[in-house]
């Protein structure tokens, strides 16, 4: 632990514990009659307005992880790593509709998850229980990465020390984090959320005017930056575009759009608004955090100006091009500046890592706990279980950093974002029809994840010498189905979650057709035509968070 | 837009032609619209500003949709709300 950056750590440290702080009074904030029911814990009441929601939404999408990987990925890759503009593009146009329907029919039947839905549409708690199981499994390593954003921060600071000591600051923010999410809920994300995005405006808006004009202004920029893509072997990067990864980014771009509302926690944020016009808002204001990261993601092209070379992390002896950023703004800026910019980021992983794990917490308790363990759960035993269970979610996060190389955890993220996509037909297109039969969308999920998860595994990685799960871009080439190659000879990338997902609904499609020709009983549908369009202020409402 | 039920209530899939203007911020898919580095401005390449640029097309469509659709089909009462009435939180 040498040349440790005092003035940025006491910033750091002073901003962290006005959250820390804001983080407990949250539990009284707008408070209903209990915190022991899941309405309330879990969704905060299902009462917040549009600023809040867009604070908590914004806090939530755009994770510390994003903020600092994609500029990374931007610095090592190029053009390619843009793909996150167009998808936070194209992701509120293609979700507003969906998401107006799964807030209604949630707030009329009291679903708190998208696996509590699909157990009301089709009455087929194992179809709930593979949708609960892909959520809690593709959110894990998310909240992983959460603290690998806070490791970059951490590690610029100076805090880069090898084995478990030097991880000891990040596990004191966990325990931190973890108890008092114990203690309020998803208040506590939605009230810390504020502060981290106010920091985050600041800091942007600062850096991206700033650094340009130092650094002798943007066309300086992509200048220099297309010079080092021209240096390298690889014909992957550069400014533009190829011919080759052009399918790859749309189709990276489309396919995380679609799957991220697919998410247990994005849903959890809009299940917990007060009502239509709230969401309708939100998707209108919320392309303000896309312009930020966009211009974030620029960022990695300024480092690439100004020079910077990513850290070598201490516990794994690689250079950590996760630090991109935070170096940049460690040599650019003046320490305390650099100081309030590391704490947007770190409080930054704390809001998403704080929503995932009550969104994992409330699939394990909807979803199997009550489902298969104590079906007679009361509101204030399911509310008791969420906690403890949004306990062992984090734990289980900081296990993964803590005794596993990072990196594991980066691909285990790639491919929770493959196994999520493959709950659209039975989450998403549900919302609309129920043409699917139960066992259709059964055999189509395990078509999916299986193919996805194969061909994921079979993808190398050139540059890092990896032989497996080396990316999401498969060679149309490769694509293999039993063996047969219909595209052979094409050199066109595509995103593997896409082809899954293509598979998925083939398969869904014909098993559907052939169900309902043998006439399989398709469950019960619990759900009326009308609870897909209720709103706030209809007159027979649910009541919140009664037991 | 077919106008709801009797007792306000809507059954059914609605639509309102206006969504469709949902499908045009799609159109930053198609890369080689915009795949060159030329024009530039303010030294950013087409790539990077074109992509800038729809991010406000996308705000447009929405909100034209959300502008438009507001008030149907669900709620009796129009949606009214000022901003400082945005955050009090309680459900009526």
């Amino acid at each position: 632990m040498t040349n440790i950056q005092w003035p940025e750590l006491i910033i750091f440290a002073v901003l962290f514990a006005v959250v820390t702080v804001l983080g407990f009074v949250a539990s009284r904030w707008k408070a209903g009659n209990t915190l022991d029911h899941l309405d309330e814990w879990g969704l905060g009441g299902r009462k917040f307005g549009s600023w809040i929601t867009w604070f908590l939404l914004g806090g939530d999408l755009y994770t510390a992880y994003t903020f600092v990987a994609v500029p990374a990925l931007m610095f090592s890759a190029g053009a390619m790593g843009l793909f996150a503009l167009p998808y936070t593009i194209i992701v509120y146009p293609i979700v507003l509709m969906p998401a107006l329907r799964m807030w209604s029919v949630s707030r009329v039947r009291g679903y708190v998850t998208p696996a509590d839905f699909v157990r009301g549409r089709f009455g087929s708690p194992t179809l709930a229980l593979l949708i609960a199981i892909t959520g809690i499994i593709a959110t894990m390593p998310y909240i992983a990465l959460q603290l690998v954003g806070l490791e970059a921060v951490l590690r610029t600071m100076g805090i880069n020390g090898s084995g478990i000591v030097g991880h000891l600051p990040l596990l004191v923010a966990f325990i931190i984090l973890a108890v008092y999410t114990y203690q309020s809920g998803l208040r506590a994300p939605a009230l810390i959320a504020f502060v981290k995005d106010i920091l985050i405006y600041l800091v942007i808006i600062v850096a991206i005017i700033y650094l340009p004009s130092k650094l002798g202004g943007w066309s300086a920029i992509f200048d220099s930056a297309q010079a080092k893509f021209d240096k390298t072997p690889s014909p992957s990067d550069g400014i533009l575009l190829n011919a080759n990864n052009q399918l790859q980014y749309a189709t990276l771009a489309l396919g995380s759009a679609l799957a991220l509302f697919l998410y247990p926690h994005s849903l959890t944020s809009v299940l917990a608004s007060r009502g239509r016009s709230v969401i309708k808002r939100n998707m209108v204001a919320l392309p303000a955090y896309s312009l930020v990261l966009g211009l974030l993601a620029l960022l990695g092209y300024v480092a690439i100006s100004a020079s910077v070379k990513p850290i070598t992390n201490n516990a794994t002896g690689k250079p950590d091009t996760n630090t991109v950023v935070p170096v940049l703004f460690d040599s650019q800026f003046s320490a305390w500046f650099a100081g309030i910019a590391f704490a947007a980021i770190g409080i930054g992983a704390l809001v998403p890592a704080a929503i995932m794990s009550i969104a994992a917490a409330n699939l394990w308790t909807r979803n199997i706990y009550k489902e298969y363990i104590k079906k007679n759960a009361t509101p204030g035993q399911e509310a008791k279980q969420a906690k403890l269970a949004s306990l062992i979610v984090k734990f289980g996060a900081v296990a993964f950093i803590l005794f596993i190389d990072p990196q594991f955890s980066i691909d285990l993220q790639l491919i929770g974002g493959v196994l999520i996509l493959q709950t659209l037909p039975a989450v998403a297109i549900s919302l609309y029809t129920r043409w699917f039969h139960r066992w259709g969308l059964i055999a189509g999920w395990v078509v999916g994840i299986g193919w996805g998860l194969i061909m994921l595994y079979n993808i190398p990685n050139a540059a890092t010498g990896k032989a497996h799960f080396g990316g999401s871009a498969l060679a149309l080439d490769k694509l293999s189905i039993f063996g047969w190659h219909p595209l052979s000879g094409s050199q066109l990338q595509i995103y593997v979650g896409f082809v899954a997902l293509v598979a998925n609904l083939l398969v869904a499609v014909i098993f559907t057709v052939v169900a309902r020709q043998m006439k399989v009983f398709n469950g019960t549908d619990d759900t009326e035509p009308e609870d897909y369009h209720a709103d706030e202020h209809d007159k027979d409402l649910r009541e919140i968070g009664v037991h | 837009m077919a106008s709801g039920k009797a007792d306000g209530k809507v059954r059914g899939f609605q639509f309102s032609p206006w969504n469709l203007l949902l499908i045009i911020p799609l159109l930053v898919l198609i890369t080689s619209l915009f795949n060159t580095d030329g024009p530039r401005l303010f030294g950013m390449p087409f790539f990077y500003w074109f992509q800038f640029v729809f991010v406000a097309v996308g705000v447009l469509c929405t909100g034209i949709v959300y502008a438009m659709t507001r008030d149907k089909p669900t709620s009796d009462r129009p949606d009214r709300l000022s901003v400082d009435e945005l955050d009090e939180g309680d459900v009526k």
